[in-house]
């Protein structure tokens, strides 16, 4: 028997869980390091970390990122507990949180850091954080989304707390700077690194844990993610094969759209691809593709069955997501849905849809139809984003011709001394995933 | 590249010249900029061969270094260097006006006004191009750590007085460039750059003589056809007709004069202390001093073109009129020349090597602040720049077709009219997107409401009508009138205050600990003669 | 089956004759390693790198010489700084290799340094192989190879590399040493010269695996490079691990593509040559009968960039003008076309790239025409 054989993901994830709160809650180092893969449950070892925290009576700050993910944090933490008292800072501005706050009784809201002293749990963005000034220290923080956290960020907010647990997806996209930063390349405080390569230069000794298992990605998707795009840190689906089901009512009228669904609802995955031809970002007849795409899942009656519930669950345009590499495709998405009668359909870019989850996405491949690629359209975690958001399927809509793009691309980058080397490579990813990909592809002429 | 920058490119291409990328001038330039044009040796770090420097085009100072791996006469050419610049920064650094400052209080931690000094104008260093800024770095940084004799006097090889100053204030002008829109050193292929779109790349742009060539051909000449003589062209010795702006030398010159030449100087050096009576030592100093005169000569005929065309690009950039927020940027620029002389007399020691972490982190929120500072003064400033962010979907302009007049909810409702704006542009508004226009310099914010139909744009205006139950007169647009809105902001906030350098977290490696003197870098003997 | 030997006999054959009569093969150096990098797809290079053809000398045989060239100052002092990092039997480099990547191996003392000197580019390939299976199985010591002769098979035909040094580990594990002559500055370097080294110095260990490869049991060839450079303002040599798994995996995908040379060599005219003794004209003609992608990253990396940017800006290429001018034309490539179709002149409206120029070229005259009231 191997150990394939008798690899239990529940066992697997509850272990690893385990390990993180023990460290978090009883163990002696400053930090915890948590790496999450797409769907591993991050959220929700954030939420119970926190409860677990405030019930041993340890005063809580938690970082996120942006307010979106902090009134998320909010809500979740409510609906798990609904009676923690728990303060939400939020800035100044108009509009600065969700109003679905506004209805919970035990979640105070203030733009002030002083009026929430007290509350087992204060949460913010690291935005608002940094203007925060405390005497006391908080004994314990939860920085979520840490591999989206610049090293500057954490400098900003470190002095707020004692200790800390760190979350995040190393695999999506990385902060940036919008002005160079070679001059401190190197330096084990780049400002402009992520937050977690900075702490671990400086704390190399502190526990690192992983979610060892996805639950939203399907059994056909978490091998090639995983190998793509987290090769040192692979991961494992929490379904296996047959566990989900996507089926359609309305039979397929041989076109290439349909045929595409029909083999992502088979297999998992589907390229609809286009003859090879330059393009515009807007190219017409790849954003007509993804729209008609769209708009013939709706309208052949999907339904997906998954452990979830033993009913099958119809896919309805909530259900849907498209993706983008840039906000002028995704407009133009838009625009093709609306003209189709498609209104409820998200479609928005791969920094957007980050942590976000639906049974079936539809993506306009980054490289299609472009005669050049960029450092912009290799960046892995953007495809890794777009490749990892849905349950079900992933349908891909790409203009043929970007394979011989990737091989002309020029490999002259520079390198700084003393930097760690990023893997996975874009250009390496790109092909990975390509090559995936050529095995369901459906040829289609507009 | 923006689609009207690849458009101005392409007209260039078939016009036979540069058109224009800016409308106005976004850089300051000083009445008296000093010029620097150095030429390095090849294969050493930091060995300076020669350089053009001055503020009056007709009388450049030639410095040269006739063996620049003599210790003595690399530090001669610095001390004569120094004395060149720091007379010129320190005619700038008396002249000051009163100013006010925030700073934060030690005892309540409040942020309170003080009565400060600056400096009412500032040195301005130009160089040919971005390697000359990198030159500028490396000189910086390889003085700033020299010591002299009167700071320690078992110093080895003791720097001449200034030099190490010399370095602490080329490394503040190098560190200076690296923030996005300042102007006390200037690459002039940048600056050129940044102004016109030639019919040639931007990687054949940094070539000063290539783009000079295309915004101002000579006479019966096209752009291209003097970017490639400048480029190529070469006399019967095999020498570039168009030298290389530096401070590299192209290497048919080293080979082919300056090798022979320094060999000669060498030679004659040697003859001349082996010299065993005064009427032959007369000679040889006469032999000496005809080698020397050859390189000097063969150094001016590398960098004089350079000086030039350095001059000649300083006239076509005058010739545009100044951004409206030049003069804002270039008070920045005032405030970090003064902060830098407050250090020198405060007899602060020189800047480390490697800065520290919060150092870091606070000069990279400046740059990026200063970044979006730049990128949206532009804009404001160069209806040219406003196209392209309008193309981009981050502007739009029309003309107002409909106000309706509309108030707030709540006890005292204020104004907050609507606004419906035709344009043909294709802004990216979400919901409720804020959008800003500029009133009398400052900016209104408005809040997407909704799309009427296409090309219909209705705002709510939610600021700077004053304090009334009505709008101040002006303060909301009317019917016909031409506007443009932006959506990003034209203010940049401060960001949050990052803890000093001593109450560096452990997430960072805590606190650097006791700052202790720089070494001066290690010298060995075969690095001079 | 391998029936590939006489395929990569007549392919060798078929790029001797496209060098021309008596022209030796040029190895693949540094530059042309460089021009690989810049520009993957571009055939034109890959033909001539592949055959061995010295492009230096095609190019003033054209008309359009390489503005390439060393200083003899620089020669020098790169001389000079190799020889003091390699004197005294190398101490100073095996110290720095022992320092940076394997402290914790006995300190190097009385390494030994195998004579490599023999006849020929294959005689010192076989020497260098020799020298190194001898050291990896006198286990616990160290060894330098100093400037050994290594093979890559490259499109069909050998390319022989010379690295600065390879370093035999007491583990048996090689290291690629690459002696620089730009400075690390505090700490740093110059990023576009450490990219080249990396990607010179990734050739050298795809090379070395070959070598290992026939050894049983395969030594490891390290992956983490040693990058000696002079420090600061000195001399003095200091050095830096540079993780070259990157640059080895993309050289490895190029190379392999390299192969695909035979089809370029069969889509040229009969009789094609590249000899430099050839009068211009028929040259020009040799050249054009294989098509190039030509951008401005040429000019820093290939002897023949001004001949392909004359022909280039000859046949009204956008990408003259830079690669990424591109990126939001569409299908159109050439200047004409691009202002037929912002000028109206041209172009279907509906398709996206034409309206965005209309719109461009239209905001940018309304931007000029506000300027000239």
């Amino acid at each position: 028997m191997t150990t394939e054989a008798v690899f239990d993901p529940g066992t697997a994830a509850a272990r690893a869980t385990d390990a993180i709160l023990h460290d978090t809650l009883h163990g002696s180092a400053r930090g915890v390091v948590v790496d999450s893969p797409p769907g591993a449950g991050k959220s929700t070892l954030v939420v119970r970390a926190a409860l677990e925290l405030a019930d041993a009576g340890r005063p809580l700050m938690v970082v996120a990122q942006t307010n979106a993910q902090v009134d998320d944090l909010v809500l979740r933490l409510a609906e798990k507990s609904p009676e923690l008292p728990v303060g939400r800072l939020h800035s100044s501005d108009a509009d600065a949180y969700d109003k679905a706050l506004d209805d919970l009784p035990n979640v105070r809201k203030s733009a002030k850091a002083a009026e929430l002293t007290g509350l087992p749990v204060v949460i913010s963005t690291a935005a608002k954080w940094a203007h925060v000034k405390a005497d006391e220290p908080w004994r314990h923080a939860i920085v979520d989304e840490a591999y989206q956290m610049r090293s500057d960020g954490l400098l900003a907010v470190a002095g707020l707390f004692e200790r800390a647990l760190f979350v995040g997806d190393p695999g999506q996209l990385d902060p940036f700077a919008i002005v160079g930063s070679e001059q401190w390349a190197g330096l084990s405080y780049d400002p402009s690194a992520s937050a977690v390569t900075t702490l671990l230069a400086h704390n190399p000794d502190l526990p690192q844990h992983r979610l060892p298992v996805s639950w939203r990605l399907p059994a056909s998707a978490a091998p090639l993610v995983s190998d793509a795009f987290y090769p040192y840190t692979p991961f494992r689906s929490g379904t296996d094969h047959g566990d989900r089901r996507l089926a359609f009512a309305v039979p397929s009228d041989g076109s290439g759209p349909d045929r595409v669904i029909d083999e992502a609802a088979e297999s998992g995955w589907g390229l609809l691809e286009l003859p090879a031809r330059h393009t515009p970002r807007t190219d017409p007849e790849a954003v007509r593709a993804v729209a008609t795409v769209v708009r013939r899942l709706l309208d052949r009656g999907g339904a997906a069955t998954s452990e979830r519930s033993p009913d099958p669950t119809p896919l309805t345009p909530d259900r849907i997501a498209v993706g983008t590499a840039h906000r002028d495709q995704a407009a133009a998405i838009r625009a093709a849905l609306a003209e189709l009668g498609v209104t409820d359909v998200t479609v928005d870019t791969a920094n957007r849809l980050q942590g976000r989850e639906y049974d079936v996405t539809v993506i306009l491949h980054p490289l299609s139809g472009r005669p050049d690629a960029t450092a912009f359209h290799l960046e892995t975690g953007r495809l890794c984003v777009l490749a990892s958001r849905h349950r079900h399927a992933c349908i891909v809509v790409c203009r043929a011709g970007v394979g011989e793009l990737l091989d002309d691309y020029p490999s002259t980058e520079p390198v700084q001394l003393g930097t760690v080397v990023k893997f996975p490579d874009g250009w390496e990813a790109n092909h990975a995933v390509l090559a995936h990909l050529a095995e369901h592809r459906i040829s289609h002429r507009p | 590249m923006s689609l009207i920058a690849t458009l101005a490119r392409l007209e260039a291409v078939t016009t036979g010249r540069a058109q224009p990328a800016a409308t106005v001038r976004h850089r300051h330039l000083s009445e008296r900029p000093l010029v620097f044009v150095p030429l390095t040796t090849a294969g050493e770090a930091g060995a300076p061969l020669g350089a053009l420097v001055g503020t009056d085009r007709d009388t450049p100072r030639l410095l040269v270094v006739p063996q620049p791996r003599d210790r003595d006469l690399r530090f001669a050419f610095l001390a004569e260097l120094a004395d060149i610049v720091l007379p010129y920064i320190d005619s700038y650094a008396d002249a000051v006006e009163a100013a006010e400052r925030s700073e934060t209080d030690p005892e309540t931690g409040k942020r309170v006004k003080v009565e400060v000094e600056l400096c009412a104008d500032a040195p301005q260093l130009v160089v040919p191009s971005r390697a000359g800024v990198d030159f500028v770095r490396l000189l910086g940084r390889s003085m700033r750590f020299r010591r002299t004799a009167e700071q320690d006097p078992e110093t080895p090889y003791p720097a001449p007085p200034r030099v190490p100053l010399l370095g602490r204030w080329l490394t503040h002008f190098g560190e200076r460039a690296r923030v996005p829109g300042s102007s006390l050193l200037l690459a002039l292929t940048e600056v050129l750059g940044r102004h016109w779109a030639t019919g040639q790349s931007s990687l054949e742009d940094q070539h000063l003589g290539a783009l000079l060539a295309w915004i101002d051909p000579p006479e019966g000449s096209t752009g291209a056809e003097a970017a490639l003589h400048a480029e190529l062209a070469r006399d019967d010795r095999d020498q570039l007709l168009c030298p290389p702006a530096g401070p590299a030398t192209d290497p048919a010159f080293d080979n082919k004069l300056l090798a022979p030449a320094i060999e000669r100087y060498d030679r004659a050096r040697t003859a001349l202390a082996a010299a065993e009576d005064g009427l032959q030592a007369d000679d040889r100093l006469g032999e000496l001093t005809a080698a020397e005169r050859e390189i000097r000569e063969l150094v001016r005929s590398r960098t004089l073109p350079t000086w030039q065309k350095v001059w000649k690009g300083i006239d076509l950039l005058r010739e545009l009129p100044e951004g409206a927020h030049v003069e804002e940027r270039w008070t920045r620029d005032r405030w970090s020349f003064t902060g830098h002389r407050d250090r020198v007399v405060a007899g602060e020691p020189p800047q480390p090597r490697r800065d520290d972490a919060v150092t870091a982190a606070n000069k990279l929120a400046t740059r990026e602040r200063e970044q979006a500072r730049l990128e949206a003064q532009e804009a404001l400033d160069d209806p040219l720049v406003m196209a392209g962010r309008r193309l981009a979907g981050e502007a739009f302009a029309g003309e107002v077709v409909d106000v309706v007049m509309a108030y707030s909810e709540g006890k005292r409702p204020s104004p907050r009219p609507l606004v419906t704006v035709r344009t043909e542009d294709r802004p990216h508004l979400g919901e409720r997107a804020k959008v800003f226009r500029s009133l009398g310099g400052k900016p209104q914010a408005a809040e997407f409401v909704g799309q009427e139909d296409e090309g219909l744009l209705v705002l709510r205006i939610v600021d700077k009508m004053g304090r009334g139950k009505e709008p101040e007169v002006g303060s909301v647009p009317e019917k016909g009138d031409r506007v443009c809105f932006t959506l990003f902001e034209h203010e940049q906030r401060g960001g949050a205050k990052l803890p000093d350098p001593e109450e560096t977290p452990w997430t960072h490696g805590g606190p650097p600990g006791e700052q202790v003197p720089e070494a001066a870098d290690s010298v060995t003997e075969e690095d001079m003669l | 089956m391998p029936p590939p030997r006489t395929r990569g006999t007549a392919l060798r054959q078929r790029l001797a004759d496209l060098r021309g009569p008596d022209v030796p093969a040029k190895a693949l150096d540094a530059r042309a390693l460089a021009a690989l990098a810049a520009n993957p797809g571009c055939r034109r290079r890959a033909i001539l790198d592949g055959a061995g053809v010295n492009k230096a000398a095609l190019a003033s045989a054209l008309g359009s010489p390489s503005a390439f060239g060393q200083s003899q100052f620089a020669l020098t002092r790169g001389n000079a700084f190799e020889a003091k990092v390699k004197a005294d039997g190398g101490a100073e480099l095996l110290r720095l290799v022992h320092e940076r990547l394997d402290p914790r191996a006995e300190p190097p003392a009385g390494a030994s340094v195998p004579d490599l000197s023999a006849i020929g580019p294959e005689g010192r390939t076989a020497r260098t192989a020799l020298a190194l299976r001898e050291a990896t199985e006198a286990s616990g010591t160290w060894t330098l190879l100093d400037h050994p002769m290594l093979a890559l098979d490259v499109a069909g035909s050998p390319a022989f590399l010379e690295p600065d040094a390879v370093v035999v580990h007491p583990d048996g594990s090689w290291t690629v040493v690459e002696i620089k002559s730009f400075p690390m500055l505090d700490g740093s370097a110059d990023p576009a010269k450490v990219g080249a080294a990396a990607r010179q110095a990734a050739v050298y260990v795809l090379a070395l695996e070959e070598v290992a490869g026939r050894l049983d049991p395969a030594p490891r060839v390290r992956h983490r490079v040693l990058l000696v450079c002079p420090k600061d303002f000195s001399n003095l040599p200091t050095a830096s691990a540079v993780d070259v798994r990157k640059q080895r995996a993309v050289t490895s995908r190029q190379l392999a593509r390299l192969t695909r040379i035979q089809d370029i060599a069969d889509a040229l005219p009969e009789g094609t040559c590249f000899s430099p003794e050839l009068p211009a004209e028929q040259l020009t003609a040799a050249v054009e009968s294989v098509p190039a992608t030509y951008a401005p990253e040429c000019l820093a990396a290939c002897e023949l960039a001004f001949h392909c940017r004359d022909r280039s800006r000859a046949a009204d290429a956008v990408t003259t003008l830079g690669r990424p001018v591109r990126a939001e034309l569409g299908g159109l490539t050439t200047v004409e076309d691009v202002l037929a179709a912002a000028r109206g002149r041209a172009g279907d409206p509906d398709d996206p790239a034409v309206a965005a120029l209309r719109r461009a070229a239209q905001l940018r005259d309304e931007a000029l025409g506000a300027m000239c009231h």
